[in-house]
């Protein structure tokens, strides 16, 4: 997105009236200020496997942080879109019984998340605990 | 059992379909009227006739494929024409077996059979539709059978179990309350629909303008939705028996379900607005557990289920202690700047936790109070949204099976829910290793 944004000013820099600058200029401080949000946004990603569960914490507007024991998983699906397949990442994704668990890591290495789901469904099965 | 086969096949009523058919078949019936009465030549209604045909067509079929039988210590049922479905059913692992009669069932005189089967899957077997005279020798058979499948297999008999001992009953709903409720509670609805109706009186002619634009459409839904909730609720009876909470109850159409105490995810009372007055609430449960409803094959995660469509409060809070042992007895109130955030809520918002159990209350204008047990809960989250942060407070979750219920700690100190976080971390990793070992 903020890349967009400089190719836009760039190409508006280059027709050169007065209000083509103009807007090259805004699109410009979108793109820095887009930069910096997806900076925040990368940053604020995190993920911790403990012994009994998982941590996983998102989000700079909405901070937040979801504890997912290893036994109340039902299922993990690992997706990568077409974008992610191009950068060799993929999304690990966690489901409970719960449909308000929102319990995802996008953007793993591709090696990462396979080894992530193993060791996942491996804590699962020997922690499995019923409804 | 007069239609048995020499090997010992039987079929069901021949009536099944129609009444499993329900609402489909009242449909029928409407679409049918207009060729009745019309009197109009029969090649007018070809697309009915045909709509009609194809459909009794599909209910024969499907009732000429199913057969059940008795063999040896199991029940077997076959069903479906192009998947063929063969289901066997150990009679050792009946836990009871139900008579369940719907309204359509009610007038064709055909009834129902569940079997409760034990284990985890909690499995129902069902013989939907029998006639109604041969229910009853069915049962007791099906009966003296698992008890007697029970004695090869060395298990106990378990007389006690099978033979219904008598139940304790905790409280029956009383119409008048039912139908005050329903009306106070859905109070907009009822506004709406007497508009609707004194303009139908008052002016003939906004009457017809009313018809032709959908006004009409709108009256008849609004009585719909009241008259479900009557229907579903009407007469509602919870009794305490040896294997859970009992519930039954319906007017056209009767149910009865038994409520394991394993079974109960969270627990919440609701107190509309318009009830506090009287000092009315009602309890409703989270079930778990795969459960087939009325419609073939429609599986659900999580049933929201009313014990009590409305009680008072403190006949209400002695039931909760039957589904939530250790409840939390006191619970604490938000810090005072939470006024600023959520002036309506301030007031209500509360939560408390005991070792086992978690309470919070929440609402605006209704009053919703939840109680999670721990070993439950599915997974915890810690959210803080800009606002809060400004402010310093934070948002615990509690999550739980199925959609319904949610234990909120909202708007909390901002360490107080970094705390609570780690704890009821903590004691639900407790909660679950004791509920494993038992």
């Amino acid at each position: 997105m903020p890349a967009a944004a400089a190719a836009v000013a760039v190409a508006l820099a280059g027709a050169g009236s007065s209000w083509a600058l103009g807007l090259a200029g805004g699109s410009l401080v979108a793109g820095v200020i887009g930069w910096v949000a997806v900076g925040r946004r990368y940053e604020s990603w995190g993920y911790a496997e403990r012994k009994d569960d998982l941590l996983i914490r998102r989000g700079v507007l909405f901070a937040r942080l979801s504890v997912v024991p290893y036994g109340r998983m039902q299922f993990i699906d690992v997706s990568a879109g077409p974008l992610e397949r191009a950068f060799g990442l993929a999304t690990v994704r966690l489901h409970t019984a719960a449909a308000a668990t929102d319990a995802r890591i996008p953007g793993l290495e591709r090696g990462e998340a396979a080894r992530l789901r193993d060791r996942l469904a491996e804590l699962g099965e020997a922690q499995a605990a019923g409804l | 059992m007069s239609t048995g086969t020499p090997d010992g096949w039987h079929r069901l009523h021949p009536l099944s379909p129609v009444v499993r058919g329900g609402r489909a078949t009242i449909a029928i019936g409407i679409l049918l009227l207009p060729i009745l009465f019309s009197g109009g030549r029969v090649t007018d209604a070809v697309p009915q006739l045909a709509i009609i045909g194809v459909l009794a067509l599909g209910g024969f079929v499907s009732w000429l494929v199913t057969r059940w039988r008795i063999e040896d210590d199991d029940l077997r049922v076959e069903t479906g024409l192009l998947r063929r479905q063969s289901l066997r059913f150990p009679l050792a692992q009946v836990q009871a077996i139900d008579v369940v009669r719907p309204g359509l069932a009610r007038m064709f005189r055909v009834a129902e059979l569940r079997l409760r089967m034990a284990g985890a899957s909690g499995a129902t077997a069902r013989l939907a539709y029998v006639a109604e005279n041969e229910v009853e020798p069915l049962r007791d058979r099906l009966l003296a059978l698992a008890r007697g499948a029970r004695l090869h297999e060395g298990l106990p008999a378990g007389d006690a179990e099978l033979a219904r001992p008598p139940e304790r009953v905790l409280a029956t709903v009383a119409t008048g309350p039912l139908v005050a409720s329903i009306l106070l509670e859905r109070g907009w609805l009822v506004l709406v629909l007497v508009g609707l109706l004194s303009g139908l009186v008052v002016s003939p002619h906004t009457a017809a303008a009313l018809i032709g634009g959908g006004g009409f459409i709108w009256a008849i839904s609004i009585v719909t939705v009241l008259w479900r909730r009557f229907n579903q609720q009407f007469h509602l009876t919870v009794a305490e028996g040896h294997d859970g909470l009992h519930l039954r109850g319906g007017l056209v159409a009767l149910t009865a379900e038994v409520i394991r105490p394993g079974r109960v995810q969270a627990v919440r009372l609701v107190e509309p607005v318009l009830w506090r007055p009287l000092g009315w609430c009602r309890l409703e449960a989270d079930l778990a557990g795969r459960q087939r409803g009325k419609g073939e094959g429609e599986a659900q995660r999580g049933q929201l289920r009313t014990l009590l469509p409305v009680a008072k409060r403190t006949l209400a809070l002695e039931l909760v202690d039957r589904l939530v042992p250790d409840r939390p007895s006191e619970l604490s109130p938000p810090p005072r700047r939470v006024r600023w955030k959520s002036p309506l809520r301030y007031r209500v918002l509360r939560w408390g936790r005991s070792d086992t159990c978690v309470a919070t209350v929440s609402g605006r204008l209704r009053r919703v109070t939840c109680w999670v047990p721990l070993e439950k809960a599915q997974s915890l989250r810690h959210v803080q949204g800009p606002v809060q942060r400004r402010l310093r407070l934070a948002s615990v979750h509690v999550d739980t099976a199925g959609k319904a219920v949610h234990a909120t700690l909202r708007d909390r100190d901002a360490g107080e829910a970094a705390q609570a976080l780690v704890e009821l971390t903590d004691l639900a990793r407790a909660a679950r290793r004791r509920a494993a070992a038992a």
